[in-house]
């Protein structure tokens, strides 16, 4: 077998946090890529994937483990790894040909030979008769088009690309996508190996020779999926969407486990899924109406919604996690409560999703316990935030709490006053519950 | 086109040629000489650019295509047309060879995309003229700074007076010799500002050092330390006058350049990760990245700086060309000097010379100046939205079409561009030089520890000093008139804000108005007040007013302009959906102030007030203690403490004065402003 291009040994990376307190984003991670081949890494938010990518770009330095490049240790930037970025990350003030030339111009290459080779990366992508144009007067699809020119200008072995399609609309993503693997199958991509992190999964099974599925706290790789199809792949077909579903379906898997088993951590830390409330009830009614009546697969709801895979699966793990839905093997089926809450009024389903969130989620009964402890039945948020803050960097405490404080609202669990800061019992609460 | 739609003919015989008839024999036709007399709009550059595309890219083609045109726009129209034709081609060329596997080259411009030699010159004709009209600009504006600059060396003595006259006609030449030493200025501020961002924004533990002296230096005025830099620039350059301009100088760029340093400071910081990512990636050394990233986003904020500092450079004209030093007073050539002579003669008539002056100096150079750098800086905005503020200016679009000029521009491109390949990063990812330094978490520790002895020691020098120097009483004293200037500077803060947020908010909501009136606001702060101290002096001496209530508006003259400008800037920023919706549920009297006026202008008052206030401060200095020939009106503060100790040359009071000005400014940043600033980011933004 050919020497791997990146090698990472049991790599783990430690962040710390504002308040000093360490929390460990990734850990043992194993992982080669090989000459030949594109990956994929899927994960939800957070898995520490995009941290994955750095390490392997040289951006970020790993604690623990050891990180080669062609057999050598990397301890920075090399000049075989090239990146695309999310957000394309051009420079607004210089034309696309001076985008594209940047990587050669900063290795001293002369002007001349820089220009050729930039016009001809230029034309590779299809992005001729725009040479001149500054940045912000290109659609996004054509923007990326230039991070890819710009990237494979320099003909780097190694391609990142970091959910370069996700910041694009669906139909431009796929045409560019369609356009790299085009490029990749017909031999004129120099790059010998691409990887991709992206949190849509068709994407990631249309593209890639290996899928490496990552699980959260802390990010490491959970299941290491080899896909043998032949290029180009076409979605809808049955082989392609069985893997599809295999893949939704280990996905959901861990939060598929109920919350009645034995917690990896304490219960009142849970992440919560960062789902919002009126997302969450549209896909319960979609759930309950036809075509579906309260069993859909997953790819299928995807399509139905029109959401993508990082809406989406939060939204359905936080209707697990509330017992309104259930997650099996990658579909997601209405639960009686479920159907009740459907059929429900508004007033009904207020009630319904307040019982759930102190019967399901320990953070919010914490916190109603906690403030049905104090005489006034009010408390600063910064309490709870501490609380949180002791298992997750601060950054996440919030978006926990905010999660919390949206459900908890609707639910009418408590209420929370953003001018003052106070978490307090609404109104209209019996005082006999107060003590 | 099997079917057509519709009734309308297709009048050419063959259908689905490209080429009308005329068209095609225009473009056969090999005739070296040829000629057409035409009407608009035929198709004739369209189809010529073909022709053009289609000879140069034959593969035997050994010439460029040359074409010369009426004017620009029709040339790069042409151009466009030729780039259409040459990608057509390009594809066509694909798949004729794949039709034909044994791969003839039997059409011509099959070369095409390998010579990429399109016709990309416009070359016009005509003698181009705008070089016909800039040249003697660009002359003019080069010999008399060259004038100005010869005229800054020459034989001096301490004790020989430098005549300065109170004839107007002399005034172009003061304000030649003023505009070149502020240029000096600006230049010098540019500089330091660079190094010392550049500095405090890589190094972590000299960032810990320079912010906190930025913070200071920044907030407060050093002029009173003026007389011993003079002496120190003199002794550099004995026997001459340099020496003298060279403090002048200094002084000028002690009053602009922190600004500037904290504005570029906070751009390094602030720029973009994912950008950063990117050239680190691309193997940026850190030169290639501060011109090509650092600079470039720092720009527009780093210009608006340096038009604050200039206006804040004319504030000081008169303090650093009239300077006392061992009992002599020199008066420099200049405006400055120019007015401060005609406040010791109380010529009126002098001072209204000198202000006309200066504003044909400002506007002069800011239409040959910042307007094209502001224009020019346009690229550099990082929002992707498109401009709705942007700058125009004649200057620059002569500039751009002028032959010559763009060639001397290209010239300083090229030469930067060959400092890329000499900075360059020279090791590789895998070289143990890229091995990312494991903070020393033990030497940073030491770092930390000899700074906070460093501030215990100075902290117990500065106890012992007034209590050896100035006395406890003194210092209360100090502490105490720092109490009534805060009270004036609040006041007159409260009153601005009262007459001028409603006049903004009409201002603002008036589109019509919004746009020309902001920027006479903007020029009313750029413009320095003190200019106008005289007359307000004469009017109190004649009425016998009042100094300490009096004196006080001078302080927000040139101040109260920020908050203005900022609430128009601010009211016409209002979406207009919110306006609607204010109208629609009837808001009406104070509770539509309440509301929907003041919130939502408030983010923008707060950055206005924050500047005033700033500034006003400063101006204390100079509006508590004014002159007028042998009148001197003076108001209870410290500005007028401050400046009566450097006018009597005494440095520990005059030292104990600053230190106390700058507790007040940045105890009320910090408690105050700070506050209002983050209350009104997180609540009330749009």
């Amino acid at each position: 077998m050919e020497q791997a291009l990146i090698e990472l040994r049991d790599v783990g990376k430690t962040f710390r946090s504002a308040d000093g307190s360490a929390r460990s984003v990734l850990e043992h991670v194993d992982f080669d890529l090989r000459p030949g081949e594109i990956v994929a890494l899927l994960g939800q938010s957070g898995s520490g994937k995009s941290t994955l990518l750095r390490i392997m770009a040289g951006l970020i330095g790993a604690d623990g483990g050891s990180v080669l490049y062609r057999g050598q240790p990397l301890y920075g930037p090399a000049r075989g790894i090239a990146m695309v970025f999310q957000s394309f990350a051009l420079f607004p003030w210089l034309t696309v040909q001076q985008n594209v030339e940047l990587g050669l111009e900063a290795r001293g290459m002369a002007p001349e030979e820089r220009a050729a080779r930039a016009s001809q990366a230029i034309g590779m992508i299809g992005l001729t008769g725009f040479e001149g144009a500054l940045p912000r007067e290109l659609s996004g699809g054509m923007k990326q088009r230039v991070g890819i020119a710009r990237a494979l200008v320099v003909e780097p072995e190694v391609l990142l690309m970091d959910e370069a399609f996700s910041a694009l609309d669906v139909l431009t993503g796929e045409r560019l996508r369609d356009d790299i693997l085009e490029l990749w199958e017909g031999g004129s991509m120099p790059a010998k190996a691409i990887l991709v992190v992206s949190h849509n999964i068709e994407e990631a099974v249309l593209m890639a020779d290996r899928v490496l599925i990552f699980a959260s706290d802390p990010g490491r790789v959970r299941v290491e999926l080899p896909i043998h199809l032949p290029h180009p792949r076409d979605a809808k077909a049955p082989a392609v969407r069985a893997l599809i579903d295999e893949v939704y379906a280990l996905m959901t898997a861990s939060r598929a486990a109920p919350p009645t088993e034995a917690p990896a951590r304490p219960h009142l830390v849970e992440r919560l899924p960062a789902a919002d409330v009126e997302s969450m009830e549209g896909i319960l009614e979609l759930l309950a109406a036809r075509p579906f009546a309260g069993h859909a697969d997953l790819p299928q709801l995807a399509e139905e919604s029109g959401l993508t895979d990082e809406d989406l699966l939060p939204i359905s793990s936080a209707l697990h996690m509330l017992r309104l839905a259930v997650l099996e093997k990658g579909d997601i089926s209405l639960t009686p409560i479920g159907q009740r809450y459907v059929a429900g009024s508004n007033l009904l389903r207020h009630e319904i999703f307040g019982q759930q969130l102190l019967e399901h989620v320990p953070l919010i009964a914490n916190i109603r316990h906690n403030l049905e402890q104090e005489e006034h039945g009010a408390l600063r948020a910064e309490h709870f935030l501490k609380l949180l803050s002791d298992s997750m960097n601060l950054e996440e405490a919030r978006d926990v709490l905010s999660t919390a404080v949206e459900w908890a609202r609707y639910g009418e669990v408590f209420e929370y006053d953003y001018h003052n800061g106070i978490i307090h019992l609404p109104e209209g609460t019996p005082l006999t519950l107060r003590m | 086109m099997a079917t057509h739609k519709g009734r309308a003919k297709c009048i050419p015989k063959d259908p689905d040629a490209i080429f009308l008839p005329f068209q095609s024999k225009w473009i056969m036709d090999s005739s070296r000489l040829k000629l057409m007399e035409k009407t608009r709009q035929i198709g004739i550059s369209w189809s010529t650019a073909y022709g053009s595309a289609e000879r140069t890219a034959a593969q035997g083609a050994r010439h460029d295509e040359w074409v010369s045109s009426r004017d620009d726009i029709q040339a790069r129209l042409f151009i466009e047309d030729c780039k259409l034709w040459a990608g057509i081609m390009n594809l066509a060329a694909k798949e004729h060879a794949a039709q034909s596997p044994a791969g003839r080259n039997e059409r011509a411009f099959l070369m095409l995309p390998i010579r990429q030699n399109l016709p990309r010159r416009v070359v016009d004709t005509s003698i181009n003229r705008w070089d016909l009209y800039l040249l003697p600009l660009v002359l003019a504006v080069l010999i008399l700074a060259a004038y100005g600059a010869r005229q800054m060396t020459g034989p001096f003595q301490l004790g020989t007076p430098l005549p300065i006259t109170l004839d107007p006609w002399s005034l172009p030449y003061y304000l030649l010799r003023t505009t070149v030493r502020m240029f000096l200025a600006l230049a010098a501020s540019l500089l330091f500002a660079c190094a010392f961002a550049a500095i405090a924004a890589k190094y972590r533990a000299a960032e810990k050092v320079l912010v906190p002296i930025l913070d200071i230096l920044q907030s407060i005025l050093i002029l009173g330390f003026l007389s011993i830099t003079v002496t120190g620039f003199i002794a550099l350059f004995p026997g001459n006058l340099l020496g003298v301009e060279c403090a002048a100088v200094f002084a000028i760029f002690t009053s602009q350049a922190w600004n500037m340093v904290f504005s570029l400071y906070q751009s390094l910081k602030t720029v973009p990760g994912e950008l950063r990512e990117a050239s680190d990636v691309f193997q940026l050394s850190g030169w290639q990245r501060f011109w090509r990233l650092e600079l470039p986003f720092a720009m527009p904020g780093l210009l608006w700086n340096m038009m604050m500092s200039m206006s804040g450079g004319w504030f000081f004209v008169v303090a650093s060309e009239a300077i006392s030093v061992a009992n002599q007073n020199i008066k420099l050539p200049g405006i400055g000097s120019y007015i401060a002579t005609a406040i010791e003669m109380r010529d009126l008539g002098a001072i209204g010379w000198a202000i006309g002056a200066m504003l044909v100096g400002v506007v002069i150079y800011d239409q040959l100046f910042f307007r094209p750098l502001l224009a020019w800086a346009d690229k550099f905005r990082f929002e992707e939205s498109g401009g709705e503020n942007a700058q125009s200016s004649w200057l620059l679009t002569w500039l751009r079409r002028t032959g010559r000029i763009q060639a001397l521009g290209l010239t300083g491109i090229r030469l930067l561009a060959s400092s890329f390949t000499l900075f360059r990063r020279d090791y590789d990812g895998t070289s143990i030089r890229a091995r990312l330094r494991g903070r020393l978490a033990g030497l940073e520790r030491v770092w930390d520890a000899t700074l906070a002895a460093l501030v215990l020691l100075s902290l117990w020098h500065l106890l012992a000093f007034i209590h050896t120097e100035v006395g406890w009483r003194e210092a209360a004293h100090v502490v105490q008139l720092g109490f009534y200037t805060l009270l004036r500077v609040s006041l007159l803060i409260a009153l601005a804000a009262l007459i001028w947020v409603p006049v903004g908010i009409w201002i603002g909501m008036n589109p019509r108005w919004a746009h020309r009136l902001q920027a006479v606001a903007q020029f009313l702060a750029a413009f320095p007040a003190n200019l106008m101290f005289p007359l307000a002096v004469m009017l109190i001496h004649r009425w016998n007013l009042n100094t300490e209530i009096w004196l006080s508006p001078l302080m927000v003259l040139g101040t109260q302009w920020y908050i203005l400008f900022n609430v128009i800037a601010g009211a016409s920023s209002i979406p207009v959906e919110l306006r609607y919706a204010a109208d629609n549920v009837g808001l009406r009297g104070w509770l539509r102030w309440r509301r929907y006026l003041l919130p939502a202008i408030f983010p923008s008052f707060v950055t206005g007030a924050i500047t005033a206030s700033g500034g006003s401060w400063n101006a204390s200095i100079v509006a508590e203690y004014v002159t007028w020939g042998g009148t001197t009106l003076k108001a209870h503060g410290l500005g007028s403490y401050i400046a009566e100790m450097t006018a009597t040359g005494d440095f520990p009071r005059i030292a104990l004065g600053i230190g106390v000005m700058c507790l007040f400014v940045m105890s009320m940043n910090h408690f105050l402003w700070r506050r209002l600033y983050d209350m009104a980011q997180n609540r009330l933004h749009f």
